[in-house]
């Protein structure tokens, strides 16, 4: 679509999309956000900018096919739920590894790992429909 | 011992997930998708040699206890179901290397192949109400996406029924699970076995007709069974039999799980409507049948009818009945997705699948000729081949409770599956191809050939060595109709203790 409103005001509210999706991704363990919702935010900024700029130019933006980001998001969550077992414990059980930055500390987890896995999977599988409708 | 109860969805998925990073690489997929199959079934097979020697097999994800955590369970029923889907995973993944175009396979075939296989293995062990449903919700999506692959016409107007009425479904069973948890607080399945006798009776007994209903649409049990015969012969030849065999059995295993674990309040009435609805579903299925002269619609409409089989033992809630509905089940599986199978080979010599275009194969080709017989009576019932045993043992089970009107109907509704599966035979094999029709010079394919084989192998095993078969289902039966090792192996001893005090016991 050559709207140059749309055009203008995407560019912005892409990024806020992003930063967003990533803020919900990361909090998602103990407060309302997660790999899904996070998945989905990020899946609408890339509609959006494929709706503005068209498919072909959302596509180079990805540098990836949305089949590559399924297949590895999918890998992401496998791999989480094995972390649990290698560890001898049950499947799918989360290990935490908290690190102190300053004074603030990190915590890194399978949980974590696992969301991100299924960020990438909603945002591959959206990406797919937003990409093969957006060329028809 | 818990890597082995995960193993049965964690395999598939991970190769899922590899499969759809090699997209566009077609040999390399198509290599690893078998060998992944083969590796899935070796799995299973030793899953259920685990739970053989040593009884009922619990994993609690994530180190959460029941009921907090979701809980996988391979009784016998869940682990003969996991080795059966393997089986068919095996043999359809085998038969698809040349059955199926590049097209289809560039499209995605091989992933979601994968996906399904992971997602009928969660659904037969997951000891979880909300979990099934999701799994349920995994293999519909994987189901609708190889039923539609290609975009066909037929396969978008079948796919379309096909979604619709799983969807319906799938919503049913989400309030039914809602409404469920509202009542006990609890959605483990052994949980509920504790819980669900404390629930009002007139509340039971509307949650256990919710369930009916959505479990039976997903089985295809009348009058909920349209979107079957509507959908299943679109799709090529490999994707129809996985379905034809496995899928609907899903539907029956939930069916076998929550009227022998959860809805057993009022057995009376919601039993007594099972019979019914096995007698209409087996009858109408086989009258759909008889009308019909499209091989693989023949085939669907069949699998209606023999559905009515496996919840007619459900419905006598005896051992001798419930293990007979899973013998029947598994001899089903088999026989039913093989003929599917044929009807491939065939069309690859005749070039359809409508009977009035295909002829002469006896002459032709007599092996498949022989392997067609093997399944197709079987399937009707012919002794000393797998089926005949099936029926006996339900229609057993229907004489230990005196149920002489369901066995009679069982027994005409025998006599007409004769009748369509003759008609196949003497129009696709014995009579001359008609005019017009030139058969293909053959061999078919190795590779078409060895799934049939391997079936029709299974077929007679069930038939002439039935022993070992029936031991393992009288020993399925006994678990599903005294669910108190189910109960004790997920809640441990105490709860146990306090299911058999409810009179859970029986």
């Amino acid at each position: 679509m050559k709207s140059l409103i749309l055009r203008t005001t995407t560019r912005p509210i892409i990024v806020v999309l992003l930063l967003i999706s990533i803020f919900l991704l990361l909090r998602g363990h103990d407060l309302p956000g997660g790999g899904f919702i996070g998945g989905l935010v990020a899946a609408a900024a890339a509609a959006l900018y494929a709706i503005a700029f068209g498919a072909d130019a959302a596509a180079r933006l990805l540098r990836v096919r949305p089949e590559l980001l399924v297949g590895w998001g999918m890998a992401a969550t496998v791999v989480a739920g094995l972390l649990g077992m290698l560890a001898g414990r049950e499947f799918l059980t989360g290990l935490w590894w908290v690190i102190a930055v300053g004074d603030q500390e990190l915590k890194l987890s399978t949980p974590l790992l696992f969301d991100v896995g299924v960020y990438l999977v909603v945002v591959g599988v959206i990406l797919r429909f937003v990409l093969s409708l957006e060329e028809r | 011992m818990s890597a082995l109860l995960v193993a049965p969805v964690v395999w598939p998925l991970a190769t899922a997930a590899i499969l759809v990073l090699l997209q566009g690489r077609l040999p390399i997929q198509r290599t690893l998708s078998t060998a992944s199959a083969a590796v899935q079934l070796a799995l299973a097979a030793v899953l259920l040699a685990r739970v053989a020697t040593q009884g009922i097999l619990v994993v609690q994800f994530g180190g959460w206890d029941a009921p907090f955590g979701i809980s996988f369970v391979a009784d016998h029923l869940s682990a003969v179901m996991v080795l059966v889907n393997g089986i068919m995973g095996t043999a359809v993944a085998v038969y698809a290397l040349r059955d199926l175009d590049a097209d289809r396979e560039r499209l995605g075939y091989h992933p979601m192949f994968h996906v399904l296989l992971a997602g009928v293995n969660g659904a037969f062990l997951t000891g979880d109400l909300f979990n099934l449903y999701v799994w349920f919700e995994l293999l519909l999506i994987a189901s609708f996406v190889l039923l539609t692959l290609g975009n066909r016409r037929e396969q978008l107007e079948g796919g379309i029924k096909y979604v619709a009425a799983n969807l319906v479904a799938s919503m049913l069973l989400l309030t039914g699970i809602g409404l469920l948890y509202g009542a006990t607080g609890t959605l483990n399945m052994a949980d509920l076995a504790l819980k669900l006798p404390l629930v009002p009776d007139g509340l039971a007994t509307t949650l256990a007709m919710i369930f009916l209903v959505a479990f039976g649409i997903k089985a295809a049990i009348f009058p909920l069974f349209f979107w079957l015969p509507a959908s299943y012969h679109t799709p090529p030849v490999a994707i129809s039999a996985l379905f034809g065999g496995m899928l609907t059995k899903v539907g029956v295993y939930a069916l076998l799980r929550g009227f022998t674990l959860l809805f057993v309040a009022d057995v009376a009435l919601t039993h007594g409507l099972l019979a019914w609805i096995a007698g209409i579903t087996m009858v109408v299925g086989v009258l759909g049948a008889a009308a019909q002269t499209e091989f693989r619609k023949i085939l669907s409409f069949h699998i209606v009818s023999q559905i009515g089989y496996m919840v007619m033992g459900l419905a006598f809630f005896t051992p001798l009945g419930l293990g007979g509905a899973v013998f029947y089940m598994v001899h089903n599986i088999f026989a039913k997705a093989n003929l599917f199978l044929i009807a491939g080979i065939a069309r690859w010599y005749a070039g359809s699948f409508e009977l009035k275009k295909l002829g002469g194969l006896y002459r032709h080709r007599p092996l498949l000729a022989v392997l067609f017989v093997i399944a197709a009576f079987s399937l009707a019932g012919f002794p000393p081949l797998s089926g005949f045993w099936a029926k006996l043992v339900v229609i057993r089970a229907g004489f230990e409770v005196q149920a002489w009107p369901l066995v009679a109907v069982s027994l005409s509704v025998g006599l007409l599956t004769l009748y369509s599966m003759t008609k196949i035979w003497l129009a696709a094999f014995w009579s001359p191809a008609p005019a017009g029709v030139e058969l293909r010079a053959g061999p078919a394919p190795a590779l078409l050939y060895a799934p049939v084989v391997a079936l029709a192998l299974l077929t007679l095993a069930m038939g002439f060595a039935s022993a070992p078969f029936f031991a393992l289902a009288e020993r399925i039966g006994a678990e599903l109709t005294d669910p108190t090792g189910y109960v004790r192996a997920v809640l441990g001893e105490a709860a146990a203790a306090a299911f058999v005090a409810q009179g859970g016991a029986r």
